[in-house]
């Protein structure tokens, strides 16, 4: 542009208007580094994810390959080496059953808790309580699974014989309440207990996220019709909420199954599996892991990476349908 | 009551001097509406009374049972008595919500209270100045301490924090500000990744460094398994705040002729400084008190490690879960000490966090 246009100095009357400059949509270079910088930064949990089920899997591999579906199937973890003259053999069955147990009683009793707190807090809480209920909410979240561990093992745990105690005197005539021996301590029943307590933040949030997201006009709609708000709830914030809140109910069993610390503290674990809930007898992969980590042989090791890959698989699929349904509800119009 | 609270009355252009009047709230329940409510309750607390008093159940647990049955039975009549069935089953409903929430109330403060009464005594200046080197796991509380595992747990996460931000913040950048394609599939596994079991990351660190890189126990190796869990906390809350950043700053910048990067960095960061320091801190109180992760990484130590790069070392949580394995009086007492300290970490981060993010709005 510095030169002077040769119509110019040949004709001063007539100004050549120059070429327009040429309007883009491409990404200047600093832009497309800044993109693919942060393009990649973005996908960098997509690989930690992949190489977690890769490592694992390798490591496991061997495993899978000798025990075949008896990994899962089968009760037996003997790690003794072969010159003690019997072979190893691993199966993560007992364990499997037990971590699905204590899920199950620990979503037994947080779940309608989380609900009810949820419930409470986004339609009956009055104003000056919900936040300092919100407050303690958020806190339980914050605490530390050992917390949980050593409180459950000092604290809960005696009195959680004696309700034991008590359902067994009236209720022992059903199997999963019944009791062989004079066994309570460190019992699957416990175990779930704590396990309710440490899920019960994060399905409470959910819960009122998914709530929060039901249309004030439908509520306004059923109090207009005189509804109480009992009816209310029924008719308008459960049929909407009702998917998002069972994801929630899933993100706790997934946090529950993966639970470690917690549960090694205050399960005893038995390589059986028994069906009463009292009895101190009880499993857990995420425990077994710690459990047998300590002094565990190469080959046992594998084993363990095995069973940390089946539990990263388990929680994850849980996790994925959970976070679908979650979102397929509040995205819902 | 979202329904009704929304009709706050327009605020009248008063002359300075003129008294404002109270907007009244015809909603309220009188005092007489309430009282059957409160004759209710006081009914229900007396007959559980004596109900417990003459009958085999005994105990608190005896009286808090029978006391959710009589209110319910409380509620239900008098409700149904005075209006429909309707009502009753909207009295019993209220009632089963108000003590489910109390019940979600009991364990924390069960945990805080357990937590003061057996970490408490076990407190004095000498644990944060002293290390277990030279202490016999057996000897009372006075000997030795826990600043190794203090110091210990602050290298754990403070380099967990250095691996986990720019990843994190990287992520949510790209979720909110260059929305690839990919954007709904990153945030999905995103979502998922903070559901990946704590042993888990653990054991993939322990078959990345120990197995194929045969590295030894350390530190890094511990906060490398951290910062797997950390991650998503980060990425989480940094994409929330990000979001409520005005598109109209962002606009104003691309306008002015700034390309994206720099709006992205003179503009969208700065604005949202203070909600990336509150997503940083949440991401650390998340981890600080892991144990199973660490079991698995650092070793444990009893001595005092300043090499983050080599050598075993411990951290709070793993200090708590050795003294408690110990299975001796001393060993709890060291354990709910050690709790104590912790959760006084933890809650100085979580109410740093909350206190910037309320700033925030």
């Amino acid at each position: 542009m510095h030169d002077l246009p040769v119509s110019i100095v040949e004709n001063s009357n007539r100004t050549e208007v120059p070429e327009p400059r040429e309007i883009t949509t491409e990404p200047r270079f600093s832009d497309r580094v800044f993109r693919a910088v942060v393009s990649s930064g973005g996908f960098i949990s997509l690989v930690v994810l992949g190489l977690i089920s890769l490592f694992l899997l390798y490591e496991g591999l061997s495993i899978f390959r000798s025990e075949g579906l008896s990994f899962i199937t089968s009760f037996e973890w003997v790690a003794e080496s072969i010159e003690n003259g019997t072979e190893a053999y691993f199966g993560i069955g007992a364990m499997l059953y037990g971590t699905l147990v204590i899920g199950f009683i620990g979503l037994f009793f947080g779940f309608p808790l989380a609900l009810g707190a949820a419930l409470f807090l986004s339609y009956y809480a009055p104003e000056w309580l919900k936040k300092p209920m919100v407050l303690v909410v958020d806190i339980m979240a914050a605490i530390p699974s050992i917390v949980f561990g050593l409180w459950g093992y000092f604290v809960l745990m005696p009195q959680a014989e004696e309700w034991a105690k008590l359902i067994n005197k009236y209720l022992g005539f059903i199997p999963i309440f019944s009791m062989p021996g004079d066994f309570y301590t460190r019992s699957p029943f416990i175990a779930g207990l704590v396990l309710a307590v440490m899920i019960i933040p994060i399905i409470t949030s959910i819960s009122r996220e998914v709530f929060a997201q039901t249309p004030l006009d439908r509520i306004q709609a059923a109090y207009a019709l005189g509804a109480t708000r009992w009816s209310m709830i029924r008719a308008v914030v459960i049929p909407y909420g009702k998917g998002g809140v069972i994801g929630g109910a899933m993100l706790g069993l997934g946090r529950a199954i993966g639970e470690t610390v917690a549960v090694y503290t205050v399960l005893n674990l038995v390589y059986d599996i028994r069906p009463e809930i009292f009895l101190s007898a009880g499993g857990s992969v995420a425990s077994l892991i710690v459990n047998k980590f300590g002094e565990a042989t190469p080959l046992e090791l594998k084993a363990l990476m095995a069973a940390g890959f089946v539990l990263f698989i388990v929680t994850l699929v849980i996790n994925f349908l959970a976070n679908a349904i979650i979102i397929r509800t509040v995205r819902k119009e | 009551m979202s329904t009704v609270t929304d009709n706050k009355p327009n605020e009248p252009v008063v002359p300075n001097k003129l008294p404002v009047s109270k907007p009244s709230k015809p909603w309220k329940a009188t005092p007489k509406q309430l009282l059957p409510d409160i004759l209710g309750a006081l009914g229900a607390v007396i007959a559980s009374l004596v109900v417990v008093a003459f009958s085999p159940m005994a105990g608190i647990l005896g009286f808090i049972l029978t006391f959710i049955v009589v209110s319910i039975v409380t509620a239900a009549s008098i409700s149904g008595i005075r209006q429909d069935r309707k009502a009753a089953a909207n009295s019993v409903a209220t009632i089963i919500i108000y003590f489910l929430s109390a019940f979600v109330l009991l364990p924390v403060v069960s945990i805080i209270f357990e937590i003061i009464r057996k970490g408490a005594p076990g407190l004095s200046i000498g644990i944060f100045f002293d290390d277990m080197s030279v202490t016999a796991s057996d000897a009372p509380l006075s000997e030795g301490g826990l600043l190794h595992a203090l110091v210990g747990s602050l290298y754990v996460v403070a380099l967990a924090t250095i691996v986990s931000i720019p990843i994190g913040i990287l992520t949510a950048l790209y979720l909110t500000e260059v929305k690839g394609k990919a954007a709904g599939t990153v945030r999905f596994f995103v979502q998922a990744m903070s559901g990946v079991p704590s042993i888990v990351a653990g054991l993939f660190i322990y078959a990345v460094w120990m197995i194929s890189l045969g590295g030894t126990y350390t530190t890094i190796a511990g906060s490398l398994a951290l910062a797997i869990l950390m991650i998503p906390t980060v990425a989480r809350t940094t994409e929330e705040v990000l979001k409520l950043i005005p598109t109209d700053l962002r606009e104003a910048g691309l306008a002015l002729g700034a390309t994206q990067w720099k709006t992205v960095a003179l503009v969208v960061i700065p604005a949202a400084r203070s909600g990336l320091i509150t997503a940083v801190i949440l991401g650390t109180a998340r981890v600080a008190g892991e144990t199973a992760p660490l079991l698995l990484t650092i070793g444990g130590n009893d001595a005092m490690n300043w090499n983050p790069l080599s050598g075993n070392n411990s951290a709070l949580p793993y200090y708590v879960w050795k003294n408690f394995g110990l299975g001796t009086e001393t060993g709890a007492d060291r354990a709910w000490t050690g709790i104590f300290v912790l959760m006084v970490v933890v809650m100085i981060f979580f109410s740093i966090a909350r206190v910037l993010g309320r700033k925030k709005g």
